[in-house]
């Protein structure tokens, strides 16, 4: 039985369930001489009796498509010879996509040894005997349970209360998805960084100046080492960061200033969402730009200067990704900014305005000092933004992992590595392909630790005029 | 005292101003730039250089021995017609290299074209067809660059004068380019498309709208209405806010252990991109879910439960109704940044070469912006103009996604 239909099925049953659950509270309610007052309305009686069919088929369901997959291997490779598998197993994995793509049609069954051609047909008959087994046990999981709940229920079977009990459960099982979902990080992250520190020291990687992840499939060939020194990785990173940072800060920070303090309600209302379309633009779009207008042109620039007798100047360059990447991120410090300005109360201001400042003075020496940790906040934000910024960097800072400052030349970032690592087809116990997970684990603490610092931040500095 | 420094306190005061006038400015010109620069290099894509041929559609030509059978004449080889119609419309053309030439100047999909034709109108089998055929993308390019700066260093002398002598004729024209909306990716850039990537976004969107605004909405109610003050909610609290600023490669890296490494899921499908991007709009749909929840005032929650309304119920009855305009604005924010999102696709194998146009949300597929990734690093200059046209079709559909939400939300919001 097909995954859709067994679905479909269990929907089916459990609109059953409902049916029939409601019908017997119904039936109890109005039998005997005169109506007996049911403890729920009839809904909850079957709206439960329905829940008790639907969870416990589908979690039969979830279970035995975890499982199944690995069970089904295992049956399968046993009625292999053991030289094919390997001494210590190292082809299982290959004989078996091998079996798959036979039972799939992929690959054509002639010439192909005949204890293949077996495990081919053991293939496909455990399939299918695992699907029907899978559909016959959620069916009647899910039907045993229901008839447990219907039986239970009488006029005093307080149903609403235990749906409710589901219902919350229900609620809280989602909003445990986000604490999954970064445990998942965690664990994905660090378990493939620890396999990648085996193989490299974790200092080699953190201190050393040379990057070059290809490793030599042959060993007489070039670089056949692969070295994993991340500096110049970080430094490319933080150059690019800053340059981005030293657009956005003060543009964003000024507009906002602006915008809240002397700009009129029809200028707000115009400008301000403007400013925000900036914020929507896909980072691609942005990447594109980069590439294709703002690096050859400052390329072009710089030629004119004559720049080249002194400093390498690239096509791909440090200063067209960040400058995109500072246009990207103004309208983040800038809405930022323009909250933590607002929250400054209005009594500090007008305190001010009255001894005789300007409207500058006011800002300068009073608003921005009462906003400074807001502010603060807003731009270790905005830098973490920068650092984990992906396409703009893969599209225009370049691959090459130059150890240089010179913001002309081309760089290379964590997180384009990252990328170019992992794209296309990798094997899982490389070094190569575990350095992204390393490069991965640093991104990620140095990330958590800005955001976690700055809205920590901001939290204190609200709390202060609140 | 005061009255000697005025003057220059308030030349500062202008100098303060319009430093702030300047930073709105350079926000502005930067996002004028952006549009003017991709509408401008875009807007050629959405045409395409034709040229009208007069084809031979004869039965030798297409070495069809048996009229009646369709089969043969859906299958026969349609290329040569083509190049026979170049070689009768310049019959002075002549030598190998020549001709070669010569056929260059047609897209090598021009044959498909006329198969397809074919297809539809049997009945033009023995005729003689006067058609639209789509040109190379060189000879587009130089086609569309004719006026200004002439960009036909691709190209040979002879082809040059060849394009010239139909564009003399009136045979040479720009068209409306179907090709780019009705089909899948090519190699070629006059064949290429974009209706698989944008399938293969709505696949993907599709999954992670039904995945992440349940679970989204679900976690919000959790934590507005039901959880108790105490280390574990403030737990999760922190935990979402922070996996709202978690860069989205991370969570690339997250699919591919997990999903792909883990689970054995394929790579480059709809439903493995729609979950990895459920886990990033997540927290920004549960966190504008919030907001929504808590706009609703009390004294509905009050009312509701005074007359012996459960929890589930006032909150299914009463708070969702009133909440769901601000929380579908929120979602529809969050989808258009899905939308968007190009960093952990690519990692999760979405940056597959796919031709065919993607069908369910196991065939592989590539998404929008990955499209525009892979096409923005083709050598072919004629990919520029598609690049910038896929783009601007990505932008329309963030443009409309996100005015949908603002008049949803002028539409529906209720003050209290």
């Amino acid at each position: 039985m097909q995954l859709s239909v067994l679905l479909l099925v269990v929907c089916l049953v459990t609109l059953g369930a409902y049916a029939v659950g409601r019908g017997r509270a119904l039936a109890l309610a109005s039998r005997g001489p005169t109506p007996i007052k049911l403890n729920s309305l009839p809904f909850y009686y079957g709206a439960l009796t329905a829940l008790w069919c639907a969870i416990p088929s589908l979690a039969v369901v979830v279970l035995w498509l975890v499982f199944d997959g690995a069970l089904i291997e295992k049956a399968v490779l046993a009625g292999l010879p053991v030289e094919v598998l390997g001494a210590q197993g190292e082809h299982r994995d290959l004989v078996f996509n091998q079996i798959i793509n036979m039972a799939a049609g992929h690959i054509g069954l002639e010439a192909q040894p005949a204890y293949l051609l077996a495990a081919k047909d053991h293939l496909q008959q455990f399939t299918a005997l695992s699907q029907w087994a899978m559909a016959g046990c959620a069916l009647a999981m899910g039907i045993f349970v229901a008839l447990m709940v219907w039986l239970r229920i009488a006029p005093e079977f307080k149903a609403r209360a235990k749906v409710e009990q589901v219902f919350r459960g229900t609620l809280f099982c989602c909003s445990g998805l986000a604490v999954l979902t970064t445990i998942g990080i965690v664990m994905s992250v660090v378990f493939e960084a620890l396999r990648f520190f085996s193989h490299v020291s974790p200092l080699d990687f953190l201190f050393g100046l040379e990057w070059s992840p290809q490793i030599a499939l042959r060993a007489d060939q070039q670089g056949s080492s692969g070295s994993f020194g991340a500096v110049p990785l970080f430094l490319g990173t933080l150059t690019i960061a800053f340059i981005a940072l030293l657009v956005a800060v003060p543009t964003g920070l000024m507009s906002a200033i602006y915008l809240s303090e002397y700009a009129s309600n029809r200028m707000r209302d115009i400008v301000k969402p403007l400013l925000e379309v900036l914020a929507g633009v896909p980072t691609v779009v942005y990447g594109f730009f980069a590439a294709l207008t703002v690096a050859p042109l400052i390329r072009d620039l710089g030629l004119n200067f004559g720049l080249d007798r002194w400093m390498v100047i690239s096509s791909e360059s440090a200063l067209a990704a960040g400058l995109v990447m500072g246009i990207m991120i103004i309208p983040f410090v800038s809405s930022l900014s323009d909250d933590v300005i607002n929250a400054v109360p209005q009594s500090l201001r007008d305190g001010a305005l009255a001894l005789g400042s300007t409207r500058s003075e006011v800002i300068k020496q009073v608003v921005i000092p009462a906003a400074l940790p807001g502010i603060v906040g807003s731009v270790l934000l905005a830098a973490s933004r920068a650092i984990g910024e992906t396409m703009i960097v893969v599209m225009a800072a370049g691959m090459a992992a130059n150890l240089t400052a010179n913001p002309l030349d081309a760089v290379t970032t964590v997180t384009v590595q990252i990328v170019t690592l992992l794209v296309g087809d990798q094997e899982f116990d490389s070094p190569k392909t575990l350095a992204a997970f390393a490069l991965g684990l640093v991104l990620f603490i140095v990330t958590l630790c800005l955001n976690y610092l700055a809205l920590h931040i901001v939290r204190k500095y609200r709390e202060q005029y609140e | 005292m005061v009255q000697s420094s005025l003057a220059k306190r308030y030349r500062s005061e202008k100098g303060f101003r319009a430093f702030g006038i300047l930073s709105i400015a350079v926000g502005l010109v930067a996002l004028s730039c952006l549009f003017v620069g991709i509408i401008g290099s875009g807007i050629g894509g959405f045409t395409q250089t034709k040229v009208r041929l007069e084809l031979d559609l004869s039965v030798e030509l297409l070495g069809i021995t048996d009229t009646h059978n369709a089969e043969q004449i859906k299958d026969a080889d349609y290329q040569p017609v083509v190049r026979e119609a170049l070689a009768l419309r310049f019959p002075q053309v002549e030598g190998r290299s020549d001709k070669r030439l010569l056929n260059a100047i047609m897209s090598v999909g021009a044959g498909y074209e006329v198969q397809a034709l074919m297809r539809k109108h049997p009945e033009w089998l023995g005729t003689k067809q006067t058609i639209w055929l789509t040109a190379d993308d060189d000879v587009d390019v130089y086609y569309k660059s004719r006026k200004g700066k002439v960009l036909g260093d691709r190209l040979k002398e002879q082809q040059i004068g060849w394009i010239e002598e139909l564009i003399a004729k009136g045979d040479m024209e720009r068209k409306f380019n179907v090709a780019f909306f009705m089909s899948g990716d090519s190699a070629e850039p006059e064949l290429a498309g974009i209706l698989g990537t944008l399938l293969g976004s709505i696949f993907t969107l599709s999954i992670t709208l039904s995945l992440s605004f349940p679970i989204g909405v679900a976690a919000a109610i959790y934590l507005e209405e039901y959880a108790p003050r105490n280390k574990f909610t403030d737990f999760i609290e922190v935990n979402i806010n922070n996996l709202a600023a978690v860069p989205s490669v991370i969570f690339g890296l997250l699919g591919l252990a997990i999903f792909i490494n883990l689970f054995h899921l394929p790579r480059s499908i709809p439903l493995v991109g729609g979950l990895v991007l459920t886990l990033i709009t997540l927290p920004t749909i549960i966190i504008s879910s919030r907001v929504a929840i808590k706009s609703v005032p009390p004294s509905i929650r009050e009312a509701a439960l005074g007359i012996g309304a459960s929890k589930m119920q006032t909150i299914l009855h009463h708070v969702l109704p009133l909440a769901l305009p601000g929380m579908l604005t929120g979602a529809i924010i969050g989808m258009a940044h899905a939308l968007g999102e190009t960093a952990p696709l690519l990692m999760i194998g979405m940056v597959a070469f796919v031709m065919d146009i993607p069908d369910s949300i196991h065939s592989a597929a590539t998404v929008l912006p990955v499209q525009i990734f892979l096409w923005s690093d083709s050598p072919e200059r004629a990919f520029v103009e598609r690049t910038s046209a896929a783009i601007m079709v990505l932008l329309m559909f963030l443009i409309c996604m996100n005015t949908l939400a603002v008049v949803l939300r002028k539409r529906l919001e209720r003050r209290w």
